[in-house]
């Protein structure tokens, strides 16, 4: 018998040609390999959301190996000696282990938690991005409201997390959780009994949040993300303005190889920066909270910070309890103070952002698909209602730690309630009006030095003696001296050493060097044009 | 979509399989047939420059260093002190140094592909079309059509009968798939009374008074109590201080004679008869939320919740004098047994804990 050789340099080719004999996946993969990404740098702040999620899911697994769900009571024999003896739920005993008694354990989990908070913020900072460059609008409405429905469902994912170890800190949020159901009108006794089957806590509650934080959350996120890009994907990126870049063409680098090999090094460093994290940061200890007990709690205890909020506004709620009677049926009803701060508020705080891309639309009359990026200050009144939004949160923020910042100040406790009161209601307003001015004056200035020409810094003596800055024109000049730029939406260069050769130069490969302003370059480094901007008229402003 | 940028967007289609194209030839017209122009492209160092190999190298460094990072891992997870031992020594290094090599070794990999991605291969700039906007006006009309069209086909306007019956059909089977869940966790909160009551409850005892116990089960006598003081307090009944009775934890203040008087007076008629002698009985559990409302301002004669700042004011019936609970603590009737020791005469006479709808 003759052995058939094999080609071992063909066989790449070979297989590929197998591949496609089965799937025609020729086309799909080269388009794939092609599509054109483009590039900025706040464009990453979703991928580190994404990548901390991913971390989140390895961590998270390891820790399900050794966690147990349950809130039996048992005595505590493991290798804390600070707490040998004591009972607690076999939940508790079980993180203590996988502290101490799990080798690498508690790097684990120390790494899980800070990849929540990672990717808590990553998203909250990403929406910031999204919503202060107006990348929410048409078409794209619907992907802002995922990443709306991402960030709660985080906030869940977090607030189940957290509850699962049942330290002294878990269960009092827990407790709060617990009460904070009880206040919904009509339902609330009914909603909580059901959830932790009778009475807080209960014996199922931890299995409960458990499948809810392994595997029904997660996989609602993991959906969730998949629709999310897959729509990235097929409405392709926005792209800030640019020379060359207009509304139906996206500008940058194709995805392999280097879009790609850029993204994977990133992934690699947040989760480097994690591990870094898990490993040399404390958090979360909670072997020092000791288990939970009805009746102590530990001072200054902090929630994580995406839950901080929630906590200010239950401390800044003014005692407005409502109690009724139903026309003499029952023993007479009531609405609990915390359901305003910590059931309306949250509402509120979901509908408005989702609804925010509508009634926007609405109120320009703006009915176009845009690509294009706007810079903050080119739309003073959206960038100043963001600012007000952001005011109200920190507000709440602050206050939900407002007896550590009494207790390290040396400020009565009751004065900082009094002045986060007050703050939560004028503070977003001035926040308002501050970012719209400043807006104004940035908007301003780009268009005096398009008139005016960039500061040299040469001070120049006048014949009759007066002194005068002498400008560096943009674009030749009318008889008065004035440019005749058109503003393009993009940075104005400000400085001399953002002019001419001293910038950085487009090297034309394809393309003559002697149209350098034609060809699009990295937005960070605008060509400065001799001509006019190659596409100013494209762009679609909404107006004020 | 801009013809400057893309002058030769009106080329014929190259034959790819020209024997002298090269193969970026091929790359480009195969990005162009997908509506993407190469615009530019261009090494960023010349090929064997010294440049070039400078960076080569600092890549191949960086993963060298992950190589030895991650075997330093390896060591330190292996041999390491990682059994816990309290008081200062090696094996708290234990977790920093794993999570120090863990990220050393995994930034080493991330910097060496983000450095030979944007150091080694050429930099470029594409542009391609969009594509967007809606499908042309034709399309539009075929797919609506198209769907129209099986609509009608069902039917369902012709047989209008058939429309009823499906979903009359139908809906009970929705309801079926719910009916699990919601009748498997539903929990009446009212039939018991549940929330109401706790574990002061006689009815927990035999129906005899509860015990007021410490943490581990002793009772109390009241000189065990100094004047002025305050202990935490559970019902005597199995399990009395775990969280198994989470709304019974109760704060038993021995106050000062002319404190006990001034309570004593203001005291509301719900609370008549609960005192003993100078000494009340407070539930611990927060009004507002649950928390434990446990730092006792001895000066002030207030109880602090640490969650919100709520305060209550021990001398008039824990009334809230602060922050945002707006119910007074619950008093527990107590009493002294024969055998002298505290009991509470009943359960609190309204419920502790934060409020719900149905409470008056
Ligand atoms: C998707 C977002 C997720 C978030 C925001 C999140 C957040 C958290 C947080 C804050 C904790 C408390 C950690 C601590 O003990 O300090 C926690 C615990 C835990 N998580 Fe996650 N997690 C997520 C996903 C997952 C996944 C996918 C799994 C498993 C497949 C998982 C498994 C666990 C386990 C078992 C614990 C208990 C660990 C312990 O008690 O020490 N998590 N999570
Ligand atoms: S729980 Fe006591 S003040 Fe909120």
């Amino acid at each position: 018998m003759k052995r058939r050789k094999i080609d071992v340099r063909a066989l790449p080719a070979k297989s590929a040609g197998a591949l496609d004999d089965r799937f025609q996946a020729a086309t799909p993969l080269r388009s794939l390999l092609n599509k054109v990404f483009p590039d900025h740098w706040s464009f990453l702040l979703g991928e580190i959301a994404l990548f901390s999620f991913i971390v989140l899911l390895l961590t998270g697994t390891f820790l399900t190996f050794f966690y147990e769900p349950s809130l039996h009571t048992v005595t505590y024999d493991g290798s804390y000696t600070p707490l040998r003896g004591r009972h607690m739920s076999a939940a508790y005993a079980s993180s203590l282990d996988l502290s101490f008694d799990v080798r690498g354990g508690l790097v684990m989990r120390q790494m899980h938690h800070w990849a929540a908070l990672t990717f808590m913020a990553a998203i909250v900072v990403h929406m910031f991005r999204i919503f202060f460059t107006g990348a929410f609008r048409k078409p794209r409405e619907t992907n802002w409201i995922i990443g709306s429905l991402l960030f709660w469902i985080g906030f869940l994912a977090g607030f189940t997390g957290y509850s699962l170890p049942d330290d002294a800190l878990s269960g009092t949020g827990l407790r709060i959780a617990s009460a904070i159901m009880l206040s919904i009108p009509v339902i609330g006794s009914w909603v909580t009994t059901s959830i932790f089957d009778g009475e807080f806590p209960g014996h199922i509650i931890m299995g409960r949040f458990y499948i809810a934080h392994v595997l029904l959350i997660p996989g609602i996120l993991l959906a969730l993300i998949t629709v999310h890009v897959g729509l990235v994907f097929k409405q392709k990126h926005t792209q800030w303005p640019g020379p060359g870049r207009t509304e139906h063409n996206v500008v940058g680098e194709r995805m392999f190889p280097r879009y790609a090999i850029k993204q994977g090094g990133f992934f690699m460093i947040v989760f480097g920066v994690i591990a870094l994290m898990g490993g040399l940061l404390q958090i979360n200890p909670i072997w020092l909270f000791g288990p939970y007990e009805a009746f102590t709690v530990s001072a200054a205890s902090q929630p994580d910070w995406y839950v901080m909020f929630l906590d200010g506004s239950t401390r800044l709620f003014p005692a407005w309890e409502i109690r009724f009677d139903l026309f003499g049926w029952g023993d007479g009803y009531t609405i609990p103070p915390i359901f305003w701060p910590t059931v309306v508020l949250p509402g509120i705080l979901t509908m408005l952002p989702m609804a925010y891309p509508f009634i926007e639309a609405r109120l320009t009359k703006d009915k176009k698909a845009h690509n294009l990026l706007q810079r903050p200050r080119d739309v003073p009144a959206r960038t100043a209602l963001g600012a007000m939004a952001i005011m109200f949160w920190l507000v709440l923020t602050l206050s939900g730690g407002n007896d550590v910042i009494a207790d390290k100040f040396h400020i009565s406790l009751n004065a900082m309630t009094w002045a986060g009161r007050i703050g939560l209601l004028i503070l977003p307003p001035i926040a308002y009006y501050v970012t719209y001015r400043i807006c104004l004056g940035l908007q301003q200035h780009d268009r005096e030095v398009l008139a005016h020409g960039v500061e040299t810094g040469i001070i120049k003596r006048l014949p009759d003696g007066r002194f005068i800055e002498v400008h560096q024109p943009l674009a030749p000049v009318d008889e008065h001296g004035h440019g005749e730029l058109e503003y393009a939406g993009w940075v104005v260069p400000k400085k001399m050493n953002r002019l001419g050769a001293l910038g950085p130069a487009i090297k034309g490969f394809f393309y003559p060097i002697e149209k350098p302003a034609e060809a699009p370059v990295s937005p960070g480094h605008p060509p400065v044009s001799p001509v006019e901007p190659a596409q100013p008229a494209r762009r679609e402003e909404i107006s004020q | 979509m801009s013809t400057e940028t893309e002058p030769r967007v009106e080329q014929e289609p190259l034959d790819v399989f020209d024997p002298r194209l090269t193969r970026f030839d091929i790359m480009r017209e195969g990005a162009r047939r997908e509506g993407i122009e190469i615009v530019h492209y261009e090494a960023q160092y010349p090929p064997n420059s010294r440049a070039e190999r400078r960076m080569t190298r600092i890549v191949a460094s960086f993963f060298l260093l992950t190589g030895v990072a991650a075997t330093a891992f390896l060591l330190i997870y292996s041999f390491g002190p990682w059994e816990y031992e309290l008081g200062s020594n090696p094996s708290k290094l234990y977790t920093p140094l794993l999570g120090l090599t863990l990220g050393v070794a995994l930034l080493g990999i991330g910097f060496g592909i983000l450095t030979w991605g944007k150091k080694l291969l050429p930099r470029e700039i594409a542009i391609q079309d969009r594509h967007d906007g809606p499908s042309a006006t034709e399309e539009r009309k075929i797919t609506g059509e198209t769907m129209i069209y099986i609509a009608e086909e069902l039917g369902l306007k012709r047989r209008k009968a058939l429309g009823f019956a499906a979903l009359l059909g139908l809906a009970p089977v929705g309801a079926v798939a719910v009916a699990p869940l919601v009748g498997g966790l539903i929990k009446d909160p009212v039939e018991d009374r549940i929330l109401f009551r706790t574990g002061w409850d006689p009815a927990n005892n035999n129906g005899r008074r509860v015990r007021v116990t410490r943490e581990n089960g002793t009772p109390i006598r009241p000189e065990d109590v100094s004047v002025g003081g305050q202990l935490t307090v559970f019902p005597g009944i199995p399990g009395g201080a775990t969280n198994e009775h989470a709304d019974s934890p109760t704060l038993l203040i021995h106050l000062r004679p002319d404190d006990a008087k001034k309570t004593r007076d203001t005291l509301k008629p719900v609370n008549q008869g609960s005192m003993w002698e100078n000494f009340v009985a407070y539930s611990k559990i927060c009004t507002h939320a649950g928390c434990p409302a446990s730092l006792y301002e001895q000066q002030t004669n207030r109880l602090l919740c640490p969650c919100h700042q709520s305060q209550f004011l021990i001398t008039d019936n824990a009334r809230p004098i602060f922050g945002p609970a707006t119910r007074s603590l619950p008093m527990l009737p107590i009493t002294v047994d024969e055998e002298g020791f505290f009991v509470a005469t009943s359960d609190y006479k309204v419920a502790v804990g934060p409020a719900f709808w149905e409470r008056p």
